[in-house]
């Protein structure tokens, strides 16, 4: 049983991203994340701004049970499934991050030069946290599903729009990462 | 059972290191094969679920016919609202599923990626009018 303390390599992941898609299809449900920030916007009272909020959140009860269940599972995944937190990224990687001043690229979950709850202090975190959100929420809901919902249910049922989206969350991370990180790090 | 589906997911989240910034990082780099296997190996499986459940007809647990949303025809919002999520996910390096594993894990700069998001989501509701779709 030693194997479920490591991480879990991609031909076990994969394959239980698919299941839970199964899981969801056979109780009638879609897979899609994102939809649930749209959900919280309505339970905010944002229909009285903007048609789109205007639809019946509780229909929608059962995605937001799923991402409580997604935070239990981060709880349950971190402390009683793993002993050593960092993820073995390529070396290179490593030496690129570095460059760039990500110093606990290879010894960490998430680079703590962002993400360590001290860091919540810093301006520019706050500034790289809120500015990524709000292009994960506005970009996800313009194109009608994130990484859930189109690289995964959209292209399983073979849909032309979700291989637009994902070539488009392509060109979007590929540019962030080679010519907008030089800028911002 | 959705909340068993939902730690699953999280779970899988998890172990898995599809919650890991670096991991998001070192695929847009194209330096690892484990996103795109990941990826890849839900696909394929995806993808003969999917077929399965239409040619055979497949009922839900609930005896009810599976219905799959075609989604609209469109170029422009696919593709612009791509890369802006794109731009998004490789900054944060969080999709909307992980960040809320995420807090889970005790990283709670985390909320502050849920929280503007939720804004953008909002945003993006109140411009949908003006915006290419």
């Amino acid at each position: 049983m030693n194997w479920i303390f490591e991480p879990w390599p991609w031909y076990i992941s994969g394959p239980m991203i698919a299941f839970i898609m199964f899981l969801l299809l056979m109780s009638g449900k879609n897979f899609g994340m994102s939809a649930n920030l749209r959900t919280i916007c309505t339970i905010c009272g944002a229909g009285n701004k903007a048609n789109f909020f205007n639809f019946d959140w509780k229909s929608q009860k059962w995605n937001l049970v799923v991402i409580i269940g997604a935070v239990i599972g981060g709880y349950i995944g971190s402390y009683y499934l793993t002993t050593d937190m960092a993820v073995a990224i390529n070396p290179d990687t490593i030496n690129d991050l570095n460059i760039l001043g990500f110093m606990s690229a290879g010894k960490s979950y998430l680079p703590d030069e962002i993400f360590d709850n001290s860091s919540l202090f810093k301006v520019k975190n706050i500034l790289i946290l809120s500015i990524g959100g709000f292009l994960v929420g506005f970009g996800a809901r313009y194109a009608g599903g994130c990484t859930s919902g189109h690289a995964i249910s959209g292209l399983s049922d073979l849909q032309l729009p979700s291989l637009i989206a994902v070539i488009g969350f392509f060109i979007g991370g590929l540019t962030m990462i080679h010519f907008l990180f030089p800028l911002i790090f | 059972m959705y909340l068993f589906i939902g730690i699953l997911f999280g779970i899988t989240m998890f172990k898995s290191e599809a919650a890991s910034w670096f991991r998001i990082y070192e695929m847009f780099k194209f330096e690892s094969f484990h996103m795109y296997g990941i990826i890849g190996s839900a696909l394929a499986i995806g993808i003969i679920v999917v077929q399965m459940i239409k040619r055979f007809k497949i009922k839900s647990f609930y005896g009810e016919e599976i219905n799959f949303n075609p989604k609209e025809k469109s170029l422009s919002r696919y593709i612009i609202g791509g890369i802006i999520f794109g731009l998004g996910w490789a900054l944060a390096g969080a999709c909307p599923g992980p960040m809320f594993t995420l807090i889970g894990v005790g990283y709670f700069p985390i909320i502050i990626v849920i929280i503007s998001s939720i804004i953008g989501t909002f945003i993006y509701g109140l411009l949908r009018e003006k915006l290419p779709h």
